[in-house]
């Protein structure tokens, strides 16, 4: 009896702490929104965590559009080549780049790259009160350390998810066209009667726009409130990572059944 | 006092080559060029029968494309399909154009396609398509087959 009106009890904690939470984050969004003039005008605050956010994770989100190119391609060669419709592999790859795995793949990598390291590096200043003594000294941690970071991050997503597909399809172009054999006119030409810019380019840049924003907020917030501890700071970034996967699927299912029902 | 640093080339480095995947994303693999920005008009063409036509389908003339469907709605007043086609505007078709809802290849997608008629008269936006054929629909093909080979064979 004691156990289930305790098990009861902690369900409700947990309730009630994520509704605080979730509050506590739409305040802080707002905050860094109003925050956000100062690291415009310093903007050379902004084009360091772009380095750090966008420059530094050029290379694993290049390496994996590669590979998750040349996969596609593969898959979509031996299943297109059974209904004698090979020529369409390319249609096959860039489709489901565009709209789904090049935004959703390059913001789950850029959550687990920049994303938890974003959240190390906040939670690290706050458990060694770097941001305490900023307050003190009359600069507002949120204006100097934090919105910096978020729209470094909500800037590097969309150029990071295009390069991403762009690499994919130059992947899947590499197995399919140079190594199997697929006529490369037919690969191009296909392609470019079935992706249109308005609809499907467009429609993945929304989506890797708004992943940008959500994975940069959870990230820069999970940092802020952490437990300023280093139990605190590694439980942080575990959360950082699982709660933008979670955040990123979510919302590509909500986003998807917006732009492409028809 | 703002002064150049190595950290920016590597950001303008960064920002140079998202901006160059996304123009190939545009060029290369979408057909930014088609008619996404061209000036359209649109005319209407009513259908007995769409089949599985679908919104944005391609509208083409002798294979050409020269249009997309922008909204297919039924019409209570003549119990009919109407499709609104938007047509680029540097296609004039005649008034007496036929429109026709063709299939790609057997399993391909439907498209419409138009068939320029032979009057002075030009279609002008808002106008009406009135000579229509419409989707093949393959029940009523066998069902027509059958009923044919019915009506020739010989009663017993």
């Amino acid at each position: 009896m004691n156990a289930i009106a305790s098990a009861l009890r902690r369900i409700g904690a947990m309730t009630i702490d994520g509704i605080w939470r979730l509050g506590f984050a739409t305040r802080f969004l707002l905050a860094v929104l109003m925050n956000s003039g100062q690291s415009l005008r310093r903007i050379h605050l902004t084009i360091r965590e772009l380095y750090f956010s966008g420059v530094l994770s050029l290379l694993i989100i290049t390496v994996s559009g590669l590979f998750v190119g040349l996969v596609l391609g593969l898959q979509g060669y031996d299943i297109l080549q059974r209904y004698g419709s090979a020529d369409a592999v390319g249609v096959m790859v860039a489709l489901s780049l565009l709209r789904e795995l090049g935004p959703v793949i390059a913001a789950l990598l850029f959550a687990s790259r920049a994303g938890s390291a974003i959240t190390a590096e906040i939670g690290l200043m706050k458990t060694t009160e770097q941001l305490k003594a900023m307050d003190m000294m009359a600069v507002n941690p949120i204006a100097r350390v934090v919105a910096p970071r978020f729209w470094g991050g909500v800037l590097s997503m969309p150029l990071l998810a295009a390069l991403f597909s762009a690499m994919g399809i130059f992947g899947g172009w590499l197995i399919t066209v140079v190594v199997i054999g697929v006529d490369d006119g037919a690969f191009w030409s296909q392609m470019q009667a079935a992706v249109e810019f308005r609809y499907d380019v467009v429609n993945g840049v929304i989506k890797s726009a708004v992943f940008g924003t959500v994975v940069s907020l959870i990230a820069v917030f999970e940092g802020y409130d952490c437990q300023p501890t280093a139990e605190g700071v590694s439980r942080a970034i575990t959360r950082t990572v699982v709660t933008s996967a979670l955040a990123i699927l979510a919302l590509d299912f909500v986003l998807t059944s917006f732009m492409f029902r028809g | 006092m703002m002064s150049r640093t190595a950290l920016d080339l590597w950001v303008g480095l960064f920002v140079a080559i998202g901006f160059a995947a996304l123009v190939f994303l545009a060029m290369k693999v979408g057909n930014f060029s088609g008619l996404d920005g061209a000036e359209t008009y649109r005319v209407e063409a009513p259908f007995d029968n769409i089949g599985g036509l679908k919104v944005r389908a391609p509208v083409k003339s002798s294979g050409v494309l020269v249009g997309r469907v922008a909204a297919i709605r039924f019409d209570t007043a003549i119990y009919r399909a109407v499709v609104e086609l938007e047509i680029d505007r540097r296609y004039a078709f005649p008034s007496d154009t036929t429109a026709s809802i063709l299939t790609s290849g057997l399993l391909g997608e439907q498209y419409v396609g138009l068939e320029a008629g032979a009057d002075v008269e030009m279609l002008e936006n808002g106008d009406r398509v009135l000579i229509t054929q419409s989707a093949v629909v393959l029940e009523k093909l066998i069902g027509q087959f059958m009923f044919d080979r019915a009506a020739d064979t010989p009663a017993q």
